[in-house]
């Protein structure tokens, strides 16, 4: 069965769709009361994000749309220091899709809510001429304990930088679906919302920290480095490695600085947190391949960001530009 | 060894010299190894015309965004699709309606056509000796399948004419980093010929970063002993004789004639072109000579033939960017300029 026009009517039909897919898989005690606005218990500071997801393929080696749409905006509300509490989200659905990979999308984003212990509590449904696809927007809640202030602006010369694993794994996964290729690498997509809540329960002082999304580690450091005009120094060698994707990126002229990620973290950390940080990153289910990649080394107003490569040159690392397209040979 | 030979490079006091990659691949593999900081000032190495996107000249650019604008489906790789033509680029001319697709490999452009028999694909070919035998093995199958509805827009050039013109116009180069994936098409022979033609070393190598060290350090080593001709540091992948098989399926399909390159201008028999009888595949690959700068100041045409440094450009990191590139070499991933931009 696949999705038409009539499942975007507002009647009968578009209430058996959502009973039959959004309910049974996301339903909760707060989505089901069915009203207009959910209403939720607050707190006195909360962080608010949103996110859309147009990833294609919809279903790719290691996640789908589903989970990807639960994960970005969690571990944005995770970056803002703040527990991540509920999402909403607005499902915009193409004439053609089948309804059983809808029902695998929704299944997998209510096991991806549930793992990261957030509740979907309102939710929308259109659908538009179109493919077969299938879009997501989710917005989300977090509470922010008092005190706590997590912010690039408080990185701070001295600073450990610290990244939970290998860069480049969610952007490969979805080239080579795309590409046709084989390889055996998964996306990394995941909530790391237990990693991020097991340092702030042992104490680490977390200064800043960012998920290392579009544009790659690179671009989220120059990002990072401008709006604390500090200046970051990584080594090459440090940063840890996925020897399939580094084989699928030379192969293709592609850097795993500039790819993108879907569970991995950037933290900055003062160097007297540095191990405890490491520790328990490394713990972590999603963070077995942590390293220090390198340190702010000093104050610098434009914001600067330099690579000691694996020869020990420099070279200055700067945010992506446009779209990263692969080399023509 | 790596090591001994990179200490080599850091401490060489000779005299100074110039010596010119022309690939890509390499420039880009420089610029990220860092390499160039920590060799000895003495040693200068520059980027010739080794990137198939800068090279293109602005008609065929402007003849795609023509075939775009006119409903044809128009399929290409990476880089080229925001190379600015006279009338804009791909990108923009797919922002205004036009079908541009990117895809990985030409096979996927077979699937599409098959599956769209209704629909006209241009498939704009560019490259050097390394793609083109990719571009006949897909000549092969669309023939096999009896495929009616894709036409190549061509622009390929070979390596040996644009070095040789190079070496007449006198760019004052030592010795050449000779392409390697070229190489494995082409085999050594080549470069072994014109490297005696000219008095020049050739030193083939790959692109890690400790092949690209004993390149450099092979290269050195042979203009100290005055040798010319070519050595193979990448015997890994380079064969002496290359790839006979590829080359006789690119004499099969395409036959040499004058080709334009940006910046440098018509250098004879250094494209080719399909042949007469599979000229029904081709969407007017020929004369297409038109070359006009979109920027009178930019200098990609004396970077490109080594003349000069993309920083010296007075184009270079401000009205000119990767962002909004005034000229080629600022395009495309392996263009000196963007190389030169994003590792400064």
């Amino acid at each position: 069965m696949i999705i038409t026009m009539a499942f975007g009517g507002g009647g009968k039909t578009t209430a058996g769709l959502i009973n039959d897919i959004f309910f049974k898989h996301l339903g909760n005690d707060i989505l089901c009361r069915a009203e207009d606005s959910a209403v939720v218990e607050g707190c006195s500071r909360i962080a608010c994000t949103t996110d859309s997801f147009v990833v294609d393929p919809i279903e790719y080696d290691g996640g789908d749309i589903g989970r990807l749409s639960v994960c970005g905006t969690v571990n944005d509300l995770l970056c803002a220091g703040a527990e991540p509490k509920y999402l909403t989200c607005g499902f915009i659905l193409h004439e053609g899709l089948e309804l059983a990979a809808l029902e695998r999308v929704v299944s997998s984003m209510a096991l991806t809510a549930k793992e990261a212990g957030v509740k979907i509590v309102a939710g929308d449904t259109k659908v538009t001429e179109g493919s077969g696809g299938l879009f997501i927007n989710t917005s989300g809640v977090g509470f922010i304990p008092s005190g706590r202030d997590i912010s690039a602006g408080n990185i701070k010369t001295g600073d450990s930088v610290i990244i939970s694993g290998c860069l480049g794994e969610h952007h490969v996964a979805i080239l080579k679906n795309r590409m046709n290729i084989k390889n055996d690498v998964k996306s990394d997509n995941a909530p790391l919302v237990d990693m991020v809540r097991s340092l702030f329960k042992n104490g680490v002082n977390i200064h800043a920290m960012r998920d290392i999304t579009r544009g790659g580690l690179a671009t989220v450091l120059a990002e990072m480095a401008a709006s604390s005009g500090t200046r970051i120094e990584l080594e090459e060698g440090r940063l840890p490695q996925n020897g399939s994707v580094r084989d699928f990126c030379s192969l293709l002229g592609l850097e795993t600085i500039y790819m993108g990620n879907e569970g991995k973290m950037v933290f900055f950390v003062p160097p007297c947190d540095e191990d405890k940080a490491l520790d328990i990153i490394r713990n972590d289910r999603y963070g077995k391949n942590a390293g220090v990649i390198g340190t702010v080394t000093c104050e610098d107003k434009e914001g600067s960001v330099i690579m000691r490569t694996a020869m020990g040159g420099m070279r200055r690392l700067e945010a992506m530009m446009g779209e990263g397209l692969p080399r023509i040979c | 060894m790596t090591g001994r030979f990179l200490e080599d490079l850091k401490n060489y006091d000779g005299r100074q010299l110039k010596l010119m990659e022309v690939c890509g691949s390499h420039t880009a593999a420089i610029a990220r190894s860092g390499i160039r900081e920590i060799i000895s000032p003495k040693i200068r190495l520059i980027s010739g015309p080794g990137c198939p996107v800068c090279v293109t000249a602005s008609s065929y650019i402007d003849r795609l965004t023509e075939l775009a604008r006119d409903g044809k489906t128009i399929v290409t790789f990476g880089d080229m699709i925001r190379v600015p033509g006279s009338t804009g680029s791909l990108y923009e001319a797919k922002a205004g309606g036009a079908d541009v697709r990117m895809i990985y490999s030409p096979f996927d452009l077979i699937r599409m056509a098959a599956d769209d028999p209704g629909r006209d694909f241009i498939f704009a070919a560019v490259g050097f000796e390394t793609t083109i035998p990719v571009y006949t093995l897909m000549l092969d199958e669309i023939r096999e399948k009896g495929i009616k509805n894709v036409r190549l827009l061509t622009a390929l050039k070979c390596m040996i004419p644009v070095i040789e013109k190079l070496l007449c116009d006198g760019s004052g180069t030592d010795g050449f980093l000779a392409p390697g994936h070229v190489s494995v098409i082409t085999g050594e022979k080549p470069f072994f010929e014109t490297g005696k033609k000219y008095g020049v070393p050739f030193a083939i190598t790959g692109f890690e970063t400790d092949k690209l060290i004993t390149g450099i350090w092979g290269l050195l080593k042979m203009i100290s002993r005055g040798e010319t001709g070519v050595r193979n540091f990448y015997p890994s992948a380079v064969k002496r004789e290359g790839n006979i098989k590829a080359r006789q399926k690119i004499e099969e399909y395409f036959e040499n004639g004058n080709a334009y390159w940006r910046g440098i201008g018509c250098i004879p028999d250094s494209g080719l072109y399909l042949k007469k009888e599979y000229s029904g595949y081709d969407a007017g690959s020929r004369d297409l000579v038109k070359d006009e700068k979109f920027d009178v100041m930019c200098c990609c045409d004396k970077i490109l033939t080594g003349k000069m440094e993309p920083v010296q450009c007075p184009l270079f990191s401000k009205a000119c960017t990767p962002l909004s590139p005034k000229g080629a070499c600022m395009v495309s991933s392996e263009g000196s300029c963007y190389v030169h931009y994003s590792a400064r």
